[in-house]
């Protein structure tokens, strides 16, 4: 298993950059993920998305899916194309320190 | 006597019927099966009628053959499950009380959740091969089409069998050559994923083949709508892809009655322990097939590995034991690339697919991830099986869990 060294701290991750312990997460780390996403600023909006799947995953164990994010926190599929552009499910579980969403297999 | 009641008698309700009924003495056990459709469709064979390889009467048959003779069929639509009460109602008023349930109500798809498609134009520039009558009509769309640009758009994950939509592609490339007019046609995959397939090795291996073949893929393409005049489809990020002919695969989803009864997530596939399909909520509840959360491909062959353990597993569980007969996710598909030749892929949940050759007495070994003759032939020839061996739970020579033999590392 890969570690890289982000926001000062040294976490693991796969091969697709995705962390692989939850727990190494930090808010720091959400924003740096989110820069190498393109996201400049994390807004509130963008923390109410993040704290949610971080939620959603302590409960279930996998990052949530598109679908489960707009049934649990009512943010339209649209919408959470602005916020996470291109593919927000993929993007906003690198950004909370969730392992990629399955669902596509 | 004891009740085991089987919703759904499709392809995993009827392996599952096949095998309990000759484990389950009929002296203790009283074996009912649910279903609303009097006919069983082999769903693999919807992707060749499109093209003319098979023809309606080729992919259906009646469901009363494949029912064991000591298990009942009752033909109804199911209405509710009160898993609280250990009941099932259906829609003709009757009432199944069950010690065991087994949910296997598949997984369909729902047009109608994407705006734009099943409106005026469903059935005329925007089709399907995802039904039975969706394929029986593009059949006959294609028979006449004169070419132009057909795009295949999967509308979201997951879907049943996520190799359908290439082979679609791969066929139609195939197809529109014998006819001399693959020159006036486009072929435009778009897809949410980012590439052609999930896994790393296959995506890039599949991706070849596409461009060597001239289909052009459209990543990480999330639709939100189709505008049915103007003949496009349009993305979420608001990227538009122009169509004359649209192959949909829509949204798949669970049964409503799973969601009804309280036993689905947002798309009404039922949450299971991954490795044993007992029910997350419910200790006498069992999901097989692709009603089912597991994060395994929705196909038949999936299912097929998957009832082979849990015919072993259930037993155990029914006397209190632990189950120990563990599925990995293992999926064994034939990807029909077309011109006679097809791929194979064999993977679980945590091994991708990787190429090399794939063991198989007598008839094998198939070769893995590259194109060969006898690989087509391994897909034909699994619609024999399908009808004369897995629907009657016959054992099949193939190991349950995934085997590294024959695969290349590297
Ligand atoms: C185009 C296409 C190509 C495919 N190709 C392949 C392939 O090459 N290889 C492969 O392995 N798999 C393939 N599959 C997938 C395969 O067909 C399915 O995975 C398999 O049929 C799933 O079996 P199941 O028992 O879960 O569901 P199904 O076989 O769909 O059975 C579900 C049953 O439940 C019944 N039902 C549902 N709701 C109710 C209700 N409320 N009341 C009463 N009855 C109800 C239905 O009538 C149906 O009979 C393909 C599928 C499609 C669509």
């Amino acid at each position: 298993m890969a570690t890289r060294v982000i926001a000062g701290k040294t976490v693991q991750v796969n091969d697709e950059g995705f962390m692989t312990d939850p727990s190494e997460w930090t808010k720091e780390i959400a924003v740096e993920y989110a820069k190498e996403e393109g996201i400049a600023e994390l807004t509130a909006d963008h923390w109410k998305i993040i704290e949610f799947c971080r939620q959603s995953a302590a409960t279930s164990g996998k990052a949530p899916t598109l679908r489960t994010i707009t049934a649990g926190t009512g943010v339209s599929t649209k919408e959470l194309f602005t916020l996470f552009p291109k593919g927000p499910a993929k993007k906003v579980a690198k950004i909370s320190g969730l392992g990629k969403p399955e669902g596509c297999v | 006597m004891k009740k085991l009641v089987i919703l759904g008698a499709g392809t995993a309700g009827t392996m599952v019927a096949s095998r309990l009924s000759r484990i389950l003495d009929s002296k203790d056990w009283l074996i009912t099966m649910v279903d609303q459709d009097p006919v069983h469709y082999y769903q693999p064979g919807f992707l060749f009628m499109p093209f003319g390889v098979y023809e309606k009467k080729d992919v259906i048959k009646p469901k009363e053959e494949f029912i064991p003779a000591n298990v009942r069929l009752v033909m109804s639509k199911i209405e509710l499950i009160e898993p609280e009460h250990n009941l099932v109602r259906l829609a003709d008023g009757n009432l199944l009380p069950y010690d065991f349930l087994v949910i296997a109500t598949g997984a369909d798809i729902h047009p109608e959740e994407t705006p734009g498609l099943a409106e005026h134009e469903w059935g005329r520039s925007i089709h399907t091969f995802y039904s039975f009558e969706g394929a029986a009509k593009l059949a006959d769309h294609l028979r006449t089409w004169q070419g132009g640009r057909l795009v295949v758009n999967v509308v979201e994950n997951p879907i049943k069998c996520p190799v359908a939509p290439l082979e679609f592609l791969m066929l139609a490339d195939w197809y529109f050559t014998q006819r001399g007019m693959r020159d006036r046609v486009e072929l435009i995959y778009a897809t949410p994923l980012p590439g052609a397939f999930t896994k790393p090795i296959a995506a890039k291996m599949l991706g070849e083949m596409l461009e060597e073949k001239r289909i052009r893929v459209e990543p990480e393409f999330m639709i939100e709508r189709a505008d049915p005049d103007a003949k496009k489809i349009i993305s979420y990020d608001e990227r538009e892809v122009e169509y004359d002919l649209l192959v949909s695969v829509p949204l798949n989803k669970g049964a409503d009655v799973v969601g009804r009864s309280g036993l689905g997530d947002e798309l009404n596939f039922s949450p299971v322990n991954k490795h044993t399909f007992l029910s997350d909520k419910f200790d006498n509840i069992f999901v097989l097939g692709d009603a089912s959360n597991a994060p395994a491909s929705k196909a038949g062959s999936v299912a097929h590995f998957a009832v082979d353990l849990f015919s072993e597993n259930f037993l155990r569980h029914v006397e209190g034991k632990e189950m120990h007969a563990l599925f990995d996710g293992h999926a064994n598909c034939f990807v029909e690339s077309g011109f006679g030749k097809g791929v194979l892929i064999d993977f679980n949940y945590t091994q991708e697919p990787l190429p090399g050759r794939y063991p198989v007495p007598v008839i094998g070994p198939f070769s893995l991830l590259q194109e060969s003759r006898i690989n087509h032939l391994g897909k034909l020839a699994f619609r024999w099986m399908y009808w004369n061996l897995l629907l009657r739970g016959h054992k099949v020579p193939l190991p349950a869990n995934m085997s590294m033999a024959g695969k290349w590392k590297n």
